[in-house]
């Protein structure tokens, strides 16, 4: 096989973006977490390791920077790379979304919950697992799987609709209530928009392994949809 | 389709196949040569580039035993009719080398003498300095136009050599890795006159240099031998050059331009 560095270093690339994939997907999982026993030290925590996010993703940059300087990538190489380059920027940002999250958690300070946490949880769970599941395809080049995760989109979406109109529903009976149902209303967009990212990763798949260019489908439109009635 | 949509081409080639005796060098290709564009040709060594960019100007006449099948059609006509002068044919089609091969003579006489035999009558004083204008050199050279042509660099021979080309009049000109015997710096001084050539004229490029087909051409032929063990080279992807780098069809031509070939 000609250009075995090259290739080594695209392995490279990639079992790096696997890593930052899985701290991502631990901060949401943790900062749920915490918010659900409200523990501020945990929620500190994930701040803290979000740094490490950030610093991982720069370094991942830089590397694809380099690998486009010098290797002269074309084809699928180059769709590969410039690709990577939006994942990474991708799983940064829902890096910061768990970061959101704990920053709330702290902000509620000695506020109990409004409510018991289920059904945002729930979302965590959905988006981690799709995270975790397009990562995979993203690694295999599988079309098939890329073009089907997004659809799962809709369930949390679903959730997300959901959590919006119980809250509402709180609001309205006691607008006392309104800070800390807005806390709650923030940490489930931050979730709902963990999914939305994840369709984006897919949508990267589909152009690495096929060179189509294509919308997979807006989750966003089917929120605003969904207020409608 | 709009009528005014429909693309001009300098060049269209039908079921062109060339022959050496009995060995078929490059066979059936079919090509949309479109004008004041830049067409590259690439594919690996001995794939038939060279051969197939000589067969647009009748050099190949000068290889005994060779001949073609098909057509090579320029505004409709083939080239390869029984009516058609071969000398006829390359003062329009113009050719520069891949090493500069200027006249031993003066800087103004390599211009001058080409368009003389041509059959040019005009100024010739405003042929020479519209000529080295185009080719990029006017600046460099306008004090020095009595000098031999051998005490320029070679970056500066080879756009001599363009403007000798240009000093003609074609209509299309042909490139057999013009920039391969040059340094970087006179390869991208080269590249950039192209893009300023396209203006006038349809230029068409044989390089192995995949880098340099990406930078400067908006159309990109891919050659490669047949798979039947012929040994007879054709073209196996045509399209936009960034398609064939970004996106291509083939997968040879994939294997190609990201250097796993081979």
């Amino acid at each position: 096989m000609i250009r075995k560095t090259f290739e080594n270093e695209i392995q490279q690339v990639k079992d790096e973006v696997l890593l930052l994939g899985s701290m991502v997907e631990h901060a949401i999982i943790a900062s749920v977490e915490a918010l659900k026993k409200r523990d501020i030290k945990g929620a500190e925590k994930i701040i803290l390791e979000d740094k490490n996010v950030n610093k991982k993703r720069f370094a991942i940059e830089n590397q694809l920077m380099i690998l486009i300087a010098t290797q002269q990538p074309m084809a699928h190489d180059l769709r590969f790379l410039a690709s990577t380059m939006e994942i990474i920027s991708e799983l940064e940002r829902m890096g910061d979304y768990a970061k959101g999250i704990a920053n709330i958690n702290i902000r509620m300070g000695e506020e109990s919950l409004l409510k018991p946490l289920i059904d945002i949880p729930r979302m965590a769970q959905i988006g981690t697992s799709m995270l975790h599941r397009s990562l995979t395809a993203f690694i295999n080049e599988d079309v098939a799987a890329a073009q089907a995760i997004p659809i799962e989109d809709d369930e949390v979406d679903a959730l997300y609709n959901q959590i919006y109109r119980e809250l509402m529903m709180i609001i309205i009976q006691d607008p006392k209530s309104i800070e800390r149902a807005n806390w709650l209303l923030w940490v489930a967009h931050n979730l709902e928009r963990v999914a939305d990212r994840v369709t984006n990763i897919c949508e990267r798949t589909v152009f690495i392994a096929t060179g189509e260019m294509n919308e997979i489908k807006s989750s966003d439109d089917e929120f605003w949809k969904g207020q409608q009635h | 389709m709009e009528t005014n949509e429909i693309p001009q081409y300098s060049i269209e080639t039908k079921d062109l196949s060339i022959f050496y005796g009995t060995f078929k060098a490059v066979s059936d290709v079919n090509l949309l040569i479109e004008k004041q564009k830049i067409t590259a040709i690439i594919g690996p060594s001995g794939c038939g580039k060279s051969t197939l960019l000589r067969a647009f100007n009748r050099m190949n006449d000068f290889v005994p035993s060779s001949y073609v099948t098909g057509k090579v059609l320029m505004g409709g006509q083939n080239m390869y009719g029984a009516n058609i002068d071969p000398v006829e044919v390359r003062r329009k089609i113009g050719m520069v080398f891949q090493k500069p091969n200027p006249f031993p003579k003066s800087i103004y006489e390599n211009i001058a003498w080409g368009a003389r035999i041509n059959g040019f009558k005009g100024n010739m004083d405003e042929l020479v300095e519209q000529s080295l204008r185009g080719a990029a050199l006017w600046e460099e050279v306008k004090d020095v136009l009595q000098k031999s042509a051998y005490e320029l660099s070679g970056g500066q021979q080879q756009r001599l050599c363009i403007a000798r080309t240009i000093a003609i009049q074609p209509d299309i000109i042909l490139m057999d890795e013009p920039a391969s015997a040059l340094d970087p710096i006179s390869t991208l001084r080269i590249e950039e006159l192209m893009q300023e050539l396209k203006k006038n004229y349809t230029i068409i490029i044989v390089t192995h240099n995949m880098q340099q087909a990406a930078r400067v051409s908006d159309y990109t032929a891919m050659m490669m031998l047949e798979k039947d063990g012929s040994r007879s080279g054709t073209v196996i992807e045509f399209s936009e050059t960034k398609k064939i780098f970004t996106n291509p069809k083939d997968k040879r031509t994939e294997d190609y331009v990201t250097g796993r070939f081979g």
